[in-house]
This record gives C-alpha cells, sequence and structure tokens, in this order.
C-alpha cells in the first residue's frame, strides 16, 4: 500500500512536468525553434557550477514560500497573501536591521524576528476575519497584498522610512551594519548564501510540528476531516487562526535570505510574486519538505537558465508559461489519480452506495 | 356513498435487493385515488427503497408497479414526473436567495420565443395552483424570509406546478413545528378535495391516524397490514410496525453506584433554522449501568451526543459530565475528563480516513497520556497501543499500518471501540455502536461495552436496534421529537409500550 | 429581511434621482470652498468614465461566475489575454476586429477555466492564479516574437488605431459653455454631463450596455434563471433537470469574454497600445467590485464608478482626492444622522465614525499620498466583507465544489 503511494507520489509530477515540456516544445516549434537543443540549452547552462549556486540561493527564498504555502494546505487553507507578508516582512526587518547596530548573532535574530512577527501579524488579520465575519481567506489575501504594496511604496521614500543614495535613482531603507550581515561561502565560482542552512532548518521544524507535535495532529486532522476533528475535540477557529500566522510568519521571512546576504537594505528591487511560487511548490512537493526542496531548486533551476534563451532569440518567458501549465497540470493529475483511487477503493467495497439505503441521511441534519 | 374507488397506484409483489441485504420483497401496495394513504414503519422497514422505486429513483428486481390503470416501468425520475408522480423531499431543494416563483418554475420556465421568461404566464400558472389547493405562499417572496412550513409548500407547489397529481411525501412533519403540521394537514386535505392522491411516509402514529385515509404497514421490508384508522389503534399499529417478538431482555446485573457521571436537567437545545431540537430534556446515568436510549432515528439523539460532547450548547438547562459543568467546558476538556465518544457516524466524526490505523489511534486523545506528552505525540506509544487494540478486539488488519479506510465497517467500529476504551473512560456515550458491523463485531462490541459498565463505568447506548437495547440496557428511556416520554426497563416493558412512546402515542 | 430603512428610502427612481441631486450640492458646496473645482469638471466625468469601464467589465465578468457558482481569480489574466488579442489583431486589422478577437480569447480562457474546475474539478482558486501565470507569461512570449519586428518591443506593442468616438452634437458644446461660466452647482453638473457626451467612444456604450444586458439575461431569461441556481443550489438545479456542467461552461466563457472585452478597452481605448502591466491589478478590482455590489449588475456598476472615479482623480489633480474627504465627511455625517433618526444605531455609528475620521483626514493632510489611492478599492472591499457581511447575498454555493449527481462537499 504505501509502495504505491509513493509511485503515484511521484508519477504525478512527473507526468505534469513530461506534460508542460510537450506543451512548450509545441510552442517553440511554432516559433521555429528546435525544442531539444532548446531543453539542451536549458540544462547546460543551468547546471553550471555558477549557475547552481545562484539557483540555490533563489532555491532557499522559494523554498521558505512552498513550506509557509505547505503549512496552510495542510489544514486547507489558501494562504495567497504570501506576496503581502513577505514584502512587509522584509521591508520592516530592514528597517530595523538598519536603524540599531547589536552583537553580530543578535542583530541577525533581530531582523529574523521582525521578519516573522511582522509577516504573521499581517496575516494574522486574514485569519481572524476568516473566523470572525467568515471572510474567505482567498479573498481577504488578494486585497491585503494590495495594500501591503501600496503601504510599503508609501514608506519607501526619503521623507519616511527610505534613503536615496547619492547619483542613484534607486530609494531604498538604510542599509544594515555589518554586524547584521550574514556570510557567504565562495563555492564552485559563485556565491552561496549561507541562509540556505536556515532554510532548510526551518524545513525540520516544519516537519518535526507536522509528525511530531499535538499541534501539528491537530492541524492535519482538521484538513483531513473537519468533523472528525471537531469531535475529537480541536478548537477549528483557533486552529484556523493560528495556521494562518504560521503561514504568515514564515512567508515573512523569504525575502529575509536576500537581506542578510546580498542587497543587506530593501528596495523595489525586490522580486514580487512569491504567493503563485510558493503555492506551486506546495503542490509539487506534495507538501513534503523534500519535495518541496526539489521543486523549489526545479523552479529556480528554470528561472536562471532561461537566461540563456534570450541570447539564442527565444523569449524567456517559455519558462514561466511552462511554469504556468506544470501547475495546472499537477493539480489536475492529482484530481484524476483520487477520482481512480476512490473507484478502486468503491469497486473494494463493493458498490458500496447500493448498500442498506435506510442509513442515516433521515432527518438529522 | 359508497362507489368503487379505483386504485390509482397500485404495487404487487416488489422486490429490491442489494448485495447483501433484502431492501424490499413482497411488498403490495393499493393506493385509492383522491386518499390520503400512510406507510409507516420504523427505520429499517424499508419505506425509503420503496419511495425510490415509485419515483423512479431506483429500478425494482421483480414485480409491478401500476399507475391509473397502466404498467409502468420508470427509467428516472423524469419518467415517474410524467405518470403524474412528483416527490416531495425531506431534504428541501431550494435557493434561498432566489424567489418562491423562481423556484418553482425552474427547469419549466415557460417562455416568450424560447428565450426570455414568461413571468406572467408562470404567475398566473402559480397563482392558479395556490389558490385551488389553499397553499400560503407569495410568489414573491424570498426564500430565504419563508418558515419552514412556508418552504415545505414551496416544494409541494414544485411538484403541483408539473402537473402532478399524486405526491408522496417523505417524513414531512419531521422538521415542522405544531402548528406547521396542522397547516399541513389542511393543505393535504385540500389536495385530497381537488382529487389529488397523497403517499404520505411517516413513522408518527398520532399523526398517521388523523390524517390518513389508510394505512400500510411495513416491517423488515415488506408490507405486513393495510388498515383504516378507523378499524385500528395506536396500540395495534405500533405492535405491528414493532413486532410482536421482542428480544429476550438479558437479566444483567446492575452494578448501579452511587456517583452520577452524567447528570442532564431541563437542557433544550434550538437548531440554526430556530426549530428546538431538544426540550427540556432531563436524564441521570449513575456508574455501573447502562442506559439506552430508544427511539426512531431524527428524533433529537445526534443533538444529545453533541450536547454531551459540549460540540453544540444548550440554551437552557444543566448538563453535568463526571460532577463537572459542560455546559462551559470545552470538547477537548470534557473528552480529557474521561469520556470516551463512539460517534453515531463514524467515517465523518470518528476517522481520518485516509491515515493509517495507528494514527487514528491519536484521534480524540491527542492530548492525553500515553499518546501525547505535553506538545509532543509519543508515536511509538501509540503504535504499540494500536498493536494492542488490534490484538485485544480482534480487529481484522494486516498491519497498523494500513488506511483506515481499507478496513471493514464492522473492524472499523472495533478499533474504534477499542480506542475508547483506551483509557478507562468513566462514561461512554455509544451511539449506534454496532450499525453497518457484521454479526461477529457486534458480539465483541457489546461484550466490551458490558465489561465497562462492569468495570464501574456508565454507558450511555443510544441506539434505533431494539436488540441491542434489550440485549444491554439496564434501563431505557425513549426520546420522541425532541423530549424524554418514558423511562422503562427492558423486562419490564411490552412492545405496545415501546412502540407507543418511540412513535408518539399517548398512551391511549 | 425584507428592504428596510436606506434601501427602502432609494427604492424608487423618483427618490434616487433626489439623493444624487442633494450628494450633487454638497459636492458642489465643497467645490466651492475648497477651490477643487476639477472634481466635476468634463475631464474628470470622462476621465472616470475610462478608468471605470475597464473595471466594469472585469466586475461583470466576475459577476458572471460566481452567480454560476464558480470563483474567477483568473480575470486578471483573461484581461491580460485581451489587452494582448485586442491590441495584436487591432493593429493588423483594425480596433473592432481587435475586440472580436479579444472576445474570443477570453472566451476560450473561460472555458479552459471552466473545464478545469467544473469538469476535473481542481480547486478555483488554483486553477485562477495558473491561468494567470501562463497568460502573463504567453502575452510576453507572444510580443517578443511578434510586436517586435513590427515596430514595437516585448512589452509595448505597435500603436494601434482606436475605436471612433461620438460626441452629441449641440448638447456638448452647449454643456461646455456652461461650464465655462462657472456657476455654482450649475456648472458642476454641466461639467459632469458634458464629460459624459463630448469624445466618448463607441466601445464605452458596448461597454455600459453590458449592464443591462447583463441584468436582463440573469433575471429575465429561461439561461439566467438557470445560471443563478448553479451558484444558489446546483444539486436542486440538477434535480429539476438542469445540465448544471453546461450551464457553467458558458458562464464562466462568458466571464471570460467580459473581462477580456475589458482588457481590450484598455489597449484600444484608454491608450492606443498594447504595454505590460497595463492591466494592473484591475482583474482583482473586478472582483472586488462583485463584492462591493452585493453581486449585482447594479451595484458592479456602482462599484466600478467609484472605483473609477478616486483612480481618475489621482490621475488629475492631487487637491481633488483632497476635496473627495470633505464630501465624504458631510455626506457620511448626514447619513448617519439619518440613520440615527431611523432608529439604526449600529450603521449611525459606523457612519459617524467614518464621516469623522474623513474630516479628521481631510483637516489634517493637504495631499493624500498616491499609494493609498491604489488601494483604496481593496480596503473598501474589505470593509464591506466586515461590516456588511450580514446583508451580503453571494451566491450561496460560489466556490464550492460540486460533481454531478453526489451531495455537496463542504
Amino acid at each position: 500500500m504505501t509502495r504505491s503511494r509513493i509511485f503515484w507520489g511521484i508519477a504525478a509530477p512527473l507526468s505534469a512536468i513530461s506534460f508542460s515540456l510537450l506543451l512548450a516544445s509545441g510552442i517553440l516549434m511554432l516559433q521555429g525553434a528546435n525544442p531539444i537543443q532548446t531543453f539542451q540549452l536549458l540544462f547546460s547552462y543551468g547546471f553550471q557550477p555558477r549557475n547552481v549556486v545562484a539557483e540555490l540561493n533563489q532555491a532557499s527564498a522559494y523554498y521558505l514560500a512552498g513550506i509557509s504555502a505547505a503549512i496552510g494546505f495542510k489544514m486547507l487553507l489558501f494562504n495567497i497573501g504570501i506576496d503581502g507578508q513577505y514584502r512587509l516582512g522584509v521591508f520592516f526587518a530592514a528597517v530595523v536591521g538598519g536603524a540599531v547596530t547589536l552583537p553580530p548573532v543578535l542583530h541577525i535574530l533581530l531582523i529574523v524576528f521582525v521578519a516573522a512577527t511582522v509577516g504573521g501579524a499581517w496575516a494574522a488579520i486574514s485569519g481572524w476575519l476568516k473566523i470572525k465575519y467568515g471572510v474567505s481567506e482567498v479573498i481577504s489575501s488578494i486585497m491585503l497584498n494590495f495594500i501591503a504594496a501600496g503601504l510599503v511604496t508609501y514608506m519607501l521614500n526619503p521623507l519616511r522610512l527610505g534613503e536615496q543614495a547619492e547619483g542613484s535613482q534607486n530609494i531604498s531603507t538604510p542599509t544594515i551594519p555589518e554586524s547584521g550581515w550574514l556570510p557567504n561561502i565562495e563555492v564552485a565560482g559563485g556565491t552561496l548564501y549561507t541562509f540556505i542552512f536556515f532554510s532548510a532548518v526551518v524545513g525540520v521544524g516544519y516537519w518535526i510540528l507536522i509528525t511530531k507535535t499535538v499541534f501539528g495532529f491537530n492541524l492535519r486532522a482538521t484538513g483531513v476531516s473537519f468533523r472528525a476533528a471537531l469531535s475529537s475535540g480541536v478548537n477549528a477557529p483557533r486552529m484556523i487562526f493560528l495556521t494562518m500566522v504560521l503561514s504568515g510568519a514564515i512567508a515573512g521571512l523569504v525575502g529575509v535570505g536576500t537581506l542578510l546576504s546580498d542587497t543587506h537594505n530593501y528596495s523595489l528591487s525586490f522580486p514580487s510574486g512569491y504567493a503563485l511560487t510558493g503555492l506551486a511548490l506546495a503542490l509539487l512537493g506534495r507538501n513534503h519538505p523534500i519535495g518541496i526542496a526539489f521543486a523549489a531548486f526545479f523552479w529556480a533551476f528554470l528561472e536562471r537558465s532561461a537566461g540563456v534563451l534570450d541570447l539564442n532569440g527565444i523569449p524567456t518567458e517559455i519558462v514561466t508559461m511552462m511554469q504556468g501549465t506544470i501547475v495546472i497540470s499537477i493539480v489536475v493529475a492529482y484530481e484524476l489519480i483520487k477520482r481512480l483511487n476512490l473507484r478502486q477503493q468503491q469497486a473494494a467495497v463493493g458498490s458500496h452506495q447500493e448498500e442498506a439505503p435506510e442509513e442515516s441521511k433521515e432527518t438529522d441534519k | 356513498m359508497v362507489t368503487p374507488v379505483a386504485a390509482i397506484i397500485e404495487v404487487a409483489g416488489l422486490v429490491k435487493r442489494y448485495p447483501g441485504v433484502v431492501a424490499n420483497r413482497d411488498v403490495n401496495l393499493q393506493v385509492d385515488k383522491g386518499t390520503i394513504h400512510a406507510i409507516i414503519g420504523e427505520n429499517g422497514a424499508g419505506k425509503s427503497t420503496l419511495m425510490k422505486m415509485l419515483y423512479g429513483m431506483v429500478k425494482p428486481d421483480e414485480g409491478t408497479i401500476t399507475v391509473e390503470g397502466k404498467a409502468q416501468t420508470f427509467k428516472g425520475p423524469q419518467d415517474a414526473i410524467a405518470a403524474g408522480i412528483g416527490m416531495v423531499h425531506q431534504h428541501f431543494m431550494l435557493a434561498d436567495n432566489a424567489s418562491v416563483l423562481e423556484n418553482v418554475i425552474l427547469g419549466s420556465e415557460p417562455s416568450k420565443f424560447g428565450v426570455a421568461i414568461d413571468f406572467e404566464k408562470a404567475r398566473s400558472h402559480f397563482l392558479d395552483i395556490t389558490k385551488k389547493y389553499g397553499l400560503a405562499i407569495n410568489p414573491d417572496d424570498l426564500v430565504a424570509d419563508l418558515s419552514v412550513g412556508g418552504r415545505q409548500r414551496v416544494e409541494i407547489a414544485k411538484v403541483l406546478f408539473r402537473g402532478a397529481n399524486i405526491l408522496i411525501l417523505d417524513e414531512p412533519t419531521a422538521v415542522l413545528v405544531p402548528q406547521e403540521v396542522n397547516e399541513l394537514f389542511e393543505n393535504l386535505k385540500d389536495l385530497i378535495k381537488s382529487g389529488l392522491t397523497v403517499l404520505f411516509i411517516s413513522h408518527k402514529l398520532q399523526e398517521v391516524l388523523e390524517v390518513s385515509s389508510h394505512i400500510t404497514v411495513m416491517r423488515q421490508g415488506t408490507t405486513v397490514a393495510s388498515l383504516t384508522p378507523k378499524e385500528t389503534s395506536a396500540r395495534e399499529l405500533a405492535e405491528l410496525m414493532v413486532g410482536r417478538q421482542l428480544p429476550q431482555a438479558k437479566p444483567t446485573e446492575s452494578h448501579a453506584g452511587d456517583t452520577r457521571v452524567l447528570d442532564i436537567q431541563g437542557a433544550s437545545y434550538r437548531q440554526g433554522d430556530g426549530r428546538e431540537a431538544l426540550t427540556k430534556v432531563s436524564l441521570t446515568l449513575s456508574s455501573g449501568e447502562i442506559l439506552g436510549v430508544a427511539g426512531v432515528e431524527g428524533n433529537g439523539q445526534s443533538e444529545l451526543v453533541e450536547m454531551i460532547l459540549g460540540i453544540v450548547k444548550p440554551f437552557e438547562g444543566s448538563i453535568e459530565v463526571l460532577g463537572n459543568d459542560a455546559t462551559s467546558m470545552t470538547t477537548r476538556a470534557i473528552r480529557d475528563s474521561g469520556v470516551g465518544y463512539i460517534p453515531q457516524d463514524r467515517s465523518r466524526d470518528a476517522m481520518l480516513l485516509p491515515e493509517s490505523l495507528w494514527e487514528n489511534r491519536i484521534l480524540g486523545h491527542q492530548a492525553t497520556a500515553p499518546i501525547a506528552s505535553g506538545v509532543w505525540i509519543n508515536k511509538k506509544a501509540a503504535q504499540v497501543d494500536s498493536e494492542r487494540i488490534v490484538e485485544e478486539y480482534d480487529v481484522r488488519t494486516p498491519s497498523i499500518r494500513v488506511a483506515a479506510a481499507a478496513l471493514s465497517g464492522g473492524n472499523q467500529q472495533k478499533f474504534i471501540v477499542g480506542r475508547e476504551m483506551a483509557g478507562s473512560p468513566k462514561l461512554v456515550v455509544a451511539a449506534q455502536p454496532t450499525r453497518g458491523v457484521d454479526v461477529g463485531a457486534q458480539a465483541l462490541i457489546w461484550d466490551r461495552l458490558v465489561a465497562a459498565k462492569e468495570n464501574g463505568a456508565g454507558v450511555l447506548l443510544v441506539s434505533a436496534d431494539l436488540d441491542e437495547l434489550f440485549a444491554l440496557s439496564d434501563r431505557i428511556a425513549v426520546i420522541f421529537n425532541g423530549q424524554i416520554v418514558a423511562e422503562l426497563t427492558p423486562a419490564g416493558t411490552t412492545p405496545e409500550l415501546l412502540g407507543l412512546a418511540m412513535t408518539g402515542a399517548k398512551a391511549a | 429581511m425584507k428592504t428596510q430603512g436606506w434601501r427602502k428610502f432609494l427604492s424608487s427612481p423618483g427618490r434616487i434621482a433626489v439623493a444624487i441631486a442633494g450628494v450633487f450640492f454638497i459636492v458642489a458646496l465643497v467645490e466651492y470652498f475648497t477651490g477643487a473645482t476639477d472634481i466635476t469638471s468634463s475631464g474628470a466625468s470622462s476621465a472616470t468614465l475610462r478608468f471605470a469601464i475597464p473595471i466594469l467589465l472585469a466586475g461583470l465578468g466576475g459577476l458572471w461566475s460566481e452567480r454560476a457558482g464558480v470563483i474567477n481569480i483568473g480575470l486578471e489574466g483573461m484581461m491580460i489575454v485581451g489587452t494582448w488579442m485586442g491590441a495584436w489583431f487591432g493593429f493588423l486589422y483594425g480596433p473592432w476586429t481587435g475586440v472580436l478577437f479579444a472576445a474570443i480569447g477570453g472566451a476560450l480562457t473561460g472555458l479552459l477555466h471552466a473545464i478545469l474546475t467544473v469538469r476535473i474539478g481542481i480547486d478555483q482558486a488554483v486553477s485562477g492564479l495558473a491561468i494567470n501565470l501562463v497568460a502573463a507569461g504567453a502575452t510576453r512570449y507572444f510580443s517578443g516574437i511578434y510586436f517586435v519586428e513590427n515596430g514595437g518591443d516585448i512589452s509595448v506593442s505597435p500603436m494601434v488605431q482606436q475605436p471612433e468616438t461620438f460626441t452629441v452634437p449641440g448638447v456638448s458644446s452647449v454643456l461646455a459653455s456652461i461650464e465655462g461660466q462657472d456657476t455654482f452647482f450649475v456648472s458642476s453638473v454641466a461639467g459632469v454631463l458634458g464629460g459624459l457626451v463630448t469624445n466618448v467612444s463607441w466601445m464605452t456604450l458596448l461597454g455600459l450596455l453590458c449592464v443591462p444586458l447583463t441584468w436582463w439575461i440573469l433575471w429575465r431569461t429561461k439561461f439566467g434563471l438557470r445560471v443563478r441556481f448553479s451558484g444558489e443550489n446546483p444539486v436542486a438545479a440538477e434535480s429539476l433537470g438542469v445540465n448544471v456542467y453546461r450551464v457553467r461552461y458558458i458562464a464562466i466563457s462568458i466571464s471570460g469574454m467580459l473581462a477580456a472585452l475589458g482588457g481590450a478597452y484598455l489597449s484600444l481605448v484608454a491608450s492606443a497600445v498594447y504595454r505590460e502591466g497595463q492591466t494592473g491589478g484591475r482583474g482583482f478590482i473586478g472582483l472586488a467590485t462583485v463584492i462591493f455590489g452585493n453581486w449585482r449588475p447594479g451595484g458592479v456598476f456602482s462599484g466600478s464608478l467609484l472605483f473609477g472615479f478616486t483612480d481618475a482623480l489621482r490621475v488629475r489633480q492631487a487637491e481633488s482626492v483632497h476635496a473627495v474627504l470633505a464630501i465624504v465627511a458631510v455626506v457620511a455625517l448626514l447619513f448617519a444622522a439619518y440613520l440615527f433618526v431611523m432608529r439604526k444605531r449600529r450603521g449611525a455609528a459606523i457612519s459617524a465614525i467614518l464621516g469623522l475620521l474623513a474630516g479628521i483626514v481631510f483637516l489634517q493632510v493637504e495631499v493624500i499620498p498616491d499609494e493609498f489611492v491604489t488601494f483604496f478599492p481593496n480596503l473598501v472591499t474589505l470593509l464591506v466583507l466586515v461590516f456588511m457581511a450580514r446583508r451580503l447575498r453571494p451566491p450561496a454555493m460560489a466556490g464550492a465544489k460540486y460533481r454531478k449527481g453526489e451531495e455537496i462537499s463542504e
């Protein structure tokens, strides 16, 4: 039984990726490009040591977005608000980090703490709206994302919390003093952020929380069967709220890697759009910390290696399209597999639907 | 004025089999035109299956259905509707956010040029019907604003709009309050005055005697009697429904102690739609005894159980579980204080089907030793104890790592019982504990419940299975329409008394 | 919950007219005192219309989909498809062909969303988000291929011919002269009306027509009734012989088509090019107007006007936005007084607080930061969701998974 689970666990992502490759090939051929050559290009470029390092760095940020989404998914919650939580988290972390000087370890811990707290607080709004007013977290998150973006743009102004370097158009937060920098490792021609270890620790923490703690059990139970969890004593509203906060806290950390290891300040050149990436990775990785890790690297690999396409006259967006179709295909694959499994099960139990029709379903509820 | 009235529906020798069970056999029915014909029986008597065959949801294996002299084979509900049969379901199918008129005409809208809805035509047809049959509903009211009785009238209007002249109503009074029941009966009488025929499924004898012109009794899948109210009594009907032979009461010694494990006084609970599901319920259960709660399903049993477990709260009255005030406790706290809970719907409320068996051991006990210590789940302990349960309760499973969904119902239930007994609970709440369970598993579960009682626990046994109640209970309380209407002992009761109580008839 | 209180107050067209006139009077007053005369200028009102139409079309798209029971987060992506198809085919064959192809592209994208969520049954939010991603990538990809060799670049299309505009003869010039005379109240009215009849694109008219058309189809035709029931109680609809799947396919395709038309408007009317990022989140604002409008076409229209108005002001003059606060403050306080008289304490309190807040901000702050105005629609939507939770009537089963022949899963 577990054998087939593993099989299906890998079959779905693989088939989704294959399907997207096929689709992308079709589009490439339309344009007159050779798909095999294109993929070879991508592959070889992406695996160059220098690029692998860059991909690992990017993956460490994507990984956190994936974990954040996964926590929500385990409870059937959609945290699309990762965008806003990340942005506010990294912004305030940069501001606070740039405003103080502390002994090195403390300084970094402070930055991490601020990022997580702000992200969690922003997500708490969505959580509270859901349990108090029944507002769908999808809608509230989308709205809050826009509000967060506006707030950050507003505050990132020389008149307020931002500053403009001499002779540069770029506005950013004050640079964080060196005590707030994470060391980097020079390896294979690239600079690896040590932040990747932090991400790994978060992943481990996520796994331990979900599988080994009572809280994690309650979380999973509520996602699997709301009623069974309720009957077993789980406080559902509290669970929903806490899960959103936790997911938001991790989302807040997504930009910390870049902050601590690379730019040391926040500016508008920071990427956006982590929400969809996070959700996609959680889906691809089936909410499993190792699966998400592979997915995160794969995602970063695709994006980085797309850079080579430009030099060969192929728009890099073919990769974006592939990413989108992967998301669609994988969800479709899961759904179809779920249906297949269900049908198998029912056949095994022997047309379960036609049994003793006098069962419940009468006047109760 | 005795003119031979033609039977509008004749059912002869109807049989329906499902894997493992014969739902209907040798069913014979004759419904006269222009009458209210009641079909009564307990849970499991075969009423629903018969109705499904009559309105085309299910095909009979043998036998004939004749409507207005013509033999019919229904391939689906459309055929039944074409034959003039309209079904008014127990669970209404209405859109709250739309008007009464829109709900009634959906799917059969009169139209202009095939695209636009001809509201004038729809409205006049609708008003014709409501006037003719005395249905007090307005076409432009929003369904959300209607009372339950009003919604039921909309459902009736729906079938009449489509030209039904035979209405089947499935437990129509189950969701109504007394005034609405009277209104409904007035409506039904108006309907038959206009020449329609009504088939009325119920288990409430008093109502049936009051409103029907003819009664057919079903028991264990077949029709056992056909009578008129004049020639029978509630007593006799109850007897026919329940069967003369009651299960033998097993002489178990009552170990009833002094401690009250459950003390409910005057508790009432109102559902979301305003209906009072429980009215001033009072029950006490002492340690060392089994209190059975008998009653046809849907009379408040599930609400009672959920109230005890703290999942819902009463708006008046008090509930004390193991000496603590349950109305102010969380479900978690109540369970942890020593309450074992075997829910009525195991797949929905008691198990995480896709998870492994040992993970299911944790469910319900995730805050207590030995499964949990502090914040951590003790996986080893859960697995070890799961093995123990599998061993002691004879749960047939290849391993404890198998998903719960893979086990048969009986084995699932055995595991659940084992899990709930694991903490040596002082109060066990068991709702339909052997439903859908094979005979062997049933015997084992019964043994364990008795063993729990002998160890000093108090067991609340809610069941629709009279065999079960008689085999296990020291006392039996009967619940009807959300109220406790009788308290009996197995040895000291007769089928009539029990049947009467369960079906709400006053002891005539 | 029968129509009560202020809804009854607005129940007849006559009364609505009075209410509008009253608000207008207050606007004119504020204009006079603050000197922010641009609020009711013809420039402002035509800009409002121009900003409102894309939001309106996106909102109607969202309405169609949710009324059928499916939440469409992919509106943004469908809008993007519309901007691109409108610009490209407009460039090749003329603006109206662009509109046509935009509609087709949007409908097909909507159909994809429908098949994924209805037939296959994947989560509606995931499907929508993925469609957004694919649309964004695809348009950029194809831009790179087609635009570059035609005088544009990867993010901008070549210039496109715009659809024609019309000006109501006579009326327009009369209004313009009245406006120029700067008479209190009358000039303001003339200004607003002037903007509505001068240089109005035919496509604007098309967009506006979609409102009564949507209303008529959904509330007056057989198909529309079935669409609404698919969103309210699909099981009931199925039991009465409605093919819920088919109804949803069509409704969601229409949803995509409308969103795409909104996008085409952006690239053909509001500007004369396709530009990357043109939609700027309007697809999501469209979703917001559905909520704001309580899932009714008239409400969506009001919402789009409101959001279009704030968008237009932002672009024109900063002091106008500031003055609007004063208007909001006065109207809110008056409304609060009215509610208080009608014994609606809670509503009165909320309205009073809003009015006071608006008034305080107005007095304290000179210029409303641009960024705040950009997320104004989102904030308003959240507030509506919170404060109007009880009055909102979303289609009961919107977002729920429905499979033919089975019970609804929660």
